[in-house]
């Protein structure tokens, strides 16, 4: 396996050796947490490991990689990172569709346990913003800090045990909820082995960003640099602070958490609104950063639109959280600064997403033609709806209809189905081909395909949920005239029917979308034309010594 | 640092730099950007000042216009317990053959009482009040408890085998389970059940002369001789139409195998008092609307 033979003997020997150790932490999990689900990880970990350990066990005597290394960037780990991200697309959005279809018809589970709607549930919400979300940053943040600090990785182990070990933990969280593993606190809810395994793993994420970083060769951060390093760093803070609990033994899967109450609710949303913000935003607007100026061949709009909006959103993020708890048993003078912070945030969102469009001022003719920088453009629109939306219902009044509704779950998709994955999607149409060095993609005219499969299944499914939202919201608060409320809950239910339909028609054409996606990369991988000499170096200068041969200033 | 280049397409200068081919332009902040920070901005501040916000230890700024979301709450109940109390005083004194008689109250029970059921009842009985399996159907055909409102209030009081010290008990003994009959004894006496509803009790008793004297030596004694259900023991009719569970021979087989202990809330401590007897008027009412 040439992955393998191009680490040198001395990462061999000390990947060799990681395994080996997390194959025996395994392997005592599985001993001895019988009885307990936290044996089936164990074992679940001491297989993997071991079947990660044989191959580099096979090469660990081949010779040295050639010096040459030292002459490319090292992407290795962000192809494998791409192929993990249309993977957990594929699944993920296929577990959501499921979830939508049990929605209109509760009777399609398997009838045992795992199938049921309450664990399938977070399998999608962890699979698509952990899986492919999370592997889309980790993939790309790699292939993106290179060659903005033209520089090649430190070293080629630690890519490897961040986008692994990454992935590591999104399996003991899927496979747990399965199980029925869970610390009950939205997007947060894996018990504490792997909570504890993601601060290792994030750790090293952050640490080789860094190393990058002070080696650079450019004299400047480059601005996508800057929210990658706050997605890194915030998401360390929040989840180490979200997930603070005591296990009930160190050989069971359940724990407690430190806080409770109404300290919990507003930790877990604390949490909960900035893994909106640095993982679901910062983490992609870095990714916008690089990808959209380098398809549409344009200068960023404004550098000093995008350094204020980068601290706005920084600064204001960290307040809002409480937007999720009004009119509850918050206090109301935190849910009054959660309201005031959210609307002043607009104006920084609104800034990134303006020097996005207007960066393509110049280059509008190549978003007619070309579906991966339409995909990029699209991104920007859906994030400026989505943040205007989100400070709309921010305000405590219109929260008071939009809270508990289809609506939040209509915005939440505006945002992940327009913004979120609608980025990540142009992000890794413009890398595969530079990545596995081809002409273009596969298909252009499939890329074509998904653009619209994706854009006409966000707007069915956005649209179908601001009805049924405005609608339950209404249901519930209409009182006849002698005071009594004229609807019953169940009454809403049945009124969901035709928009849940929609939205799970919807959410099967941005599924259908995926599927297009990952058949189109495994095409190009497989059938694409190499790319010539010439176009590898236009527009990206690829090799480092030819980056070096036209210095930047 | 070189001097930035001026873009031909914005005329802006660059800032100069350059990373793998991005360049970045210089150019300043629209001013909107400015004007819209400052009325956001200007507007969180006026709220401040207006609402409460700020912590100070172990209180709080109460803002000017001393707004409190619990206070106001408070105050919109309390004014719906007022305008509703002239309503409360003829729920709770008039008797239900007194409702019947008077319109506007029948009106306001048929309204408050169909949101009661929808939020309470209808996810065992359905929101029509029509039953599922193992759910009877309120709005028609028999009752094991009886029918009249007392009796309802009574039900929906207690329960059935609930954990309401009154509770009414329904037991449906497992016959076969427990050892009281033999396999032969039970598919006697479930033919014998089975075409009772089709033919009467006179006509089956021929047809299944041993599930007949099965029935009278054991299943008369909770649903009567003649089969035709005991309303104090919760005993249903079994010569007509209306099924708890179920009257194909399969399903008999199992009420009469593994026996049958359906479980309804107690309501009095969740609902209150007023809420039931509003909830026994309401489900009369609907079985006399029935066609
Ligand atoms: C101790 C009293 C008692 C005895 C004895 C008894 N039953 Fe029952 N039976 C009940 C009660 C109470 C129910 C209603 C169960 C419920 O509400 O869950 C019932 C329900 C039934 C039902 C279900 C009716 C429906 O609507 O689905 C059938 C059938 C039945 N009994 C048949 C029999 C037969 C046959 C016997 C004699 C072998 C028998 N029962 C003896 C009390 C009794
Ligand atoms: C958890 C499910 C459940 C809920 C909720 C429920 N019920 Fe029931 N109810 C039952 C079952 C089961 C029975 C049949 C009990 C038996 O086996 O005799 C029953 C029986 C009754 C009966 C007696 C029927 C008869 O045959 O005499 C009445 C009346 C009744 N329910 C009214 C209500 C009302 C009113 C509400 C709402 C306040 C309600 N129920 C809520 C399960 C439920
Ligand atoms: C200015 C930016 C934004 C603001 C002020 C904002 C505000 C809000 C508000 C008020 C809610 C509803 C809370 C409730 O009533 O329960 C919400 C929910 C949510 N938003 Fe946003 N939003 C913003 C941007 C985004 C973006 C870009 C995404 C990306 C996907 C996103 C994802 C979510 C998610 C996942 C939820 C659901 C939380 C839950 O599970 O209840 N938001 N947001």
């Amino acid at each position: 396996m040439d992955v393998i033979s191009n680490l040198t003997m001395d990462e061999r020997r000390r990947a060799l050796l990681i395994l080996l150790v997390m194959a025996l932490v395994g392997l005592t999990f599985a001993a001895a947490g019988h009885g307990d689900p936290i044996a089936v990880h164990g074992a679940l970990v001491l297989v993997l490991s071991l079947a990660l350990a044989f191959p580099v066990m096979g090469h660990l005597y081949d010779p040295e990689p050639s010096i040459e290394r030292f002459n490319a960037y090292y992407d290795d780990p962000s192809k494998v990172g791409v192929i993990l991200t249309f993977v957990w697309a594929a699944f993920a959005m296929f577990v959501g569709d499921w979830v939508a279809w049990l929605m209109v018809e509760p009777t399609w589970t398997t009838g045992s346990a795992w199938s049921s709607f309450g664990r399938l549930r977070p399998v999608h919400t962890t699979g698509v913003i952990f899986g492919f979300g999370g592997n889309g940053l980790i993939a790309t943040s790699f292939y993106v800090m290179q060659r903005t600090c033209r520089v090649r990785l430190p070293d080629q182990l630690s890519p490897w045990f961040v986008l692994i070990g990454y992935n590591l933990f999104c399996i003991l969280a899927v496979t747990g909820y399965l199980l029925g593993i869970t610390q009950s606190k939205e997007y947060a809810e894996p018990e504490w082995y792997a909570d504890l395994w993601l601060v290792i793993v994030w750790v090293t994420y952050f640490v080789l960003y860094m190393r990058t970083l002070a080696r650079r060769e450019e004299p400047h951060i480059y601005v996508a640099n800057w929210y990658y390093m706050a997605f890194i760093l915030v998401v360390a803070m929040l989840h180490i602070v979200n997930n603070l609990a005591v296990p009930v033994s160190f050989l069971s899967a359940k724990s407690h958490s430190l806080f409770s109450g109404v300290q919990d609710a507003l930790t877990e949303w604390w949490y909960g609104h900035n893994a909106v913000a640095f993982f679901l935003t910062a983490g992609f607007l870095g990714m916008m950063y690089y990808y959209l100026p380098i398809r549409a061949g344009r200068p960023i709009f404004s550098y000093r639109l995008s350094i204020i909006s980068f601290w706005g959103i920084t600064f204001m993020y960290m307040w809002v959280g409480s937007h999720h708890l009004h009119h509850t048993a918050l206090p109301q003078w935190v849910q009054t600064l959660g309201m005031t912070f959210s609307l002043v945030l607009l104006v920084p969102s609104w800034g990134s997403a303006a020097n996005a469009l207007l960066t393509l001022n110049g280059a509008w003719h190549k978003v007619r033609d070309d579906a991966t920088l339409r995909f990029m453009m699209i991104a920007a629109v859906f994030y400026g709806l989505t943040t205007f939306e989100g400070s709309f219902m921010a305000i405590r009044s219109v929260n008071a209809l939009s809270h508990y509704t289809d609506w939040t779950v209509g915005h939440v998709h505006a945002g992940a189905l327009g913004w979120v994955a609608m980025i990540t999607f142009g992000a890794l149409y413009a890398s595969i081909p530079w990545l596995w060095k081809r002409e273009r993609m596969y298909s252009p005219a499939l890329v074509e395909v998904h653009f619209w499969l994706a854009l006409s299944g966000t707007a069915v499914y956005v649209f179908a949920l601001w009805n049924a939202g405005i609608i339950q919201g209404l249901m519930w608060r209409t009182y006849t005239e002698n005071g009594n409320l004229a609807y019953t809950f169940l009454d809403s239910v049945v009124a969901m029917r035709p928009y849940y339909i929609a939205r799970a028609l919807g959410g099967l054409l941005y599924l259908l979308g995926a599927l297009a996606g990952c058949l189109n990369l495994y095409l190009t991988i497989r059938f694409a034309a190499p790319a010539t000499e010439a176009a590898s170096r236009k527009p990206l200068r690829d090799g480092l010594d030819d980056a070096a041969t036209q210095p930047a200033e | 640092m070189a001097l930035g280049e001026r873009d031909p397409v914005t005329g802006y200068l660059t800032t100069g730099h350059e990373w793998n081919g991005i360049k970045e332009l210089n150019t300043p902040v629209p001013r909107i950007v400015y004007v819209f920070l400052s009325l956001t901005t200007t507007f969180g501040l006026i709220y401040w000042l207006l609402m409460p916000a700020l912590p100070l230890g172990t209180t709080y700024t109460k803002g000017l216009l001393g707004y409190d979301e619990r206070r106001v709450v408070e105050r919109a109940v309390a004014h719906a317990e007022a305008e509703r109390a002239p309503w409360h005083e003829v729920l709770d004194r008039q008797d239900f053959a007194s409702f019947a008689a008077d319109p506007a109250a029948m009106q306001e029970i048929r309204e408050a009482g169909r949101l009661l059921f929808g939020q309470n009842c209808a996810a065992c009985h359905g929101i029509h009040a029509t039953g599922n399996t193992g759910f009877p159907n309120l709005a028609a055909g028999a009752l094991n408890w009886g029918d009249r409102p007392e009796v309802l209030q009574q039900t929906i009081r207690v329960g059935v085998n609930s954990d309401h010290p009154e509770s009414r008990t329904a037991q449906m003994p497992a016959f076969g389970q427990d050892g009281i009959l033999s396999r032969p004894e039970v598919d006697a006496v479930i033919a014998y059940v089975h075409d009772l509803s089709r033919d009467g009790t006179a006509v089956s008793a021929l047809a299944h002369p041993a599930g007949a004297r099965i029935f009278a030596a054991q299943c008369a004694a909770c649903h009567g001789a003649d089969a035709r259900g005991k309303a104090d023991v919760g005993a249903p009719n079994l010569t007509d139409t209306t099924w708890l569970y179920g009257g194909d021979l399969q399903t008999i087989f199992q009420t009469v195998w593994y026996g049958r202990q359906g479980h309804m809330p107690s309501w009095e401590a969740r609902l209150g008092a007023r809420n039931v007897k509003l909830l026994a008027a309401y489900v009369a009412d609907l079985r006399t609307r029935q066609p």
